[in-house]
């Protein structure tokens, strides 16, 4: 399978979703990311039961802190799709850098040099 | 323990929007049970305010520790050498936290991140409930380990008042009605007779209604 997708994102592993915090979320944007997305496993396909229910409240709950101090929501989204859905995880990729690239850089990135996503 | 919940981060914002240099400062004690005003939570809120401060173009810088009790002098004394640093203080403990952080440091700009609500527990992870009314009086040895003190909303110590419909309170259907909940657990108890029982009335010069209190254990003061 030679899958394509755009090559502006940067892949920071995890053990499982369930481990990500408020602070990994909000650290991405502070260090300049200009959209963050979050791959969880399918719901129900969690090893550990509940790890991407548990990331997905996380997620819901920055967004509300980003829509509240004014930076917008939509720079932040959860997907969930299995290790082994190559073809889907190029979509979203796509997908998410075309939501990115219509919004323009983060605010943070303001005068800063360099493509949107 | 104490159960608090924090204000809107604007509202925090607004309190510091004059300060560059803040410290925010946690508290290990009961707002880190309560997930309010713990290490993360304070690193959260910090990382939020930046954000937002750097939207407004006007970027401010973060410090944040999370002291082991905001509500003990020798823990506050600690924090000297940071708070030098700082130009404001945002306090992420309760009210008790954010009075003694001001009290030891005079000329610098104190402000509370959390609204201190009641003395409680949790009944599930994320669910608090109010549990105490600090009435400084207890009588729940009478009542058969059930406050009607706060669980009543009219606080009676006499019995349900007309309010009370199939075992609810007449504000929701979400609160019981204390004195059901009283009568059940007396009767199962077998001592329904305690209810029976003259009770004078009840001392409240021990509550609120007297002014600020103070407690004292003489064996245990030092110096």
């Amino acid at each position: 399978m030679r899958l394509q997708y755009n090559p502006n994102v940067r892949i920071v592993e995890m053990p499982c979703t369930g481990t990500i915090d408020h602070r990994v979320l909000l650290t991405a944007f502070e260090d300049g990311a200009d959209g963050v997305f979050v791959a969880g496993c399918l719901e129900g396909d969690c090893h550990f039961l509940k790890g991407n229910f548990r990331a997905k409240k996380r997620v819901n709950m920055v967004k509300k802190i980003l829509d509240e101090i004014g930076f917008g929501s939509e720079r932040l989204e959860m997907y969930n799709l299995s290790a082994a859905m190559g073809p889907r995880f190029a979509e979203i990729t796509n997908e998410m850098t075309g939501r990115i690239r219509e919004l323009g850089p983060s605010p943070l990135n303001k005068g800063k040099e360099g493509d949107a996503a | 323990m104490i159960i608090a919940m924090q204000k809107p981060i604007n509202d925090v914002a607004a309190m510091v929007k004059d300060y560059q240099k803040v410290l925010l400062l946690g508290c290990a004690g009961c707002v880190t049970v309560c997930l309010s005003g713990g290490e993360k939570e304070t690193e959260v809120m910090a990382a939020a305010l930046r954000i937002k401060r750097r939207l407004e173009e006007n970027p401010m810088t973060t410090v944040t520790y999370t002291a082991t009790r905001q509500c003990d002098p020798e823990y506050i004394e600690a924090l000297d050498n940071l708070v030098k640093e700082a130009d404001a203080i945002i306090s992420l403990a309760c009210g008790v936290g954010v009075q003694y952080v001001a009290e030891r440091y005079k000329d610098k700009w104190v402000v509370p991140a959390l609204n201190t609500n009641f003395i409680g527990g949790s009944t599930l992870h994320g669910i608090w409930e109010e549990r105490c009314g600090l009435c400084g009086d207890c009588v729940l040895h009478m009542t058969g380990g059930i406050c009607p003190i706060i669980r009543c909303a009219k606080s009676i110590l006499n019995g349900p008042c007309g309010g009370s419909q199939y075992g609810n309170c007449e504000l929701g259907k979400d609160i019981p009605c204390a004195w059901q909940l009283i009568y059940d657990r007396m009767k199962g108890l077998g001592k329904l007779d305690l209810m029976k029982k003259f009770i004078p009335v009840k001392d409240w010069s021990m509550a609120r209604d007297g002014g600020p209190r103070k407690a004292r254990r003489e064996d245990v003061i030092i110096g």
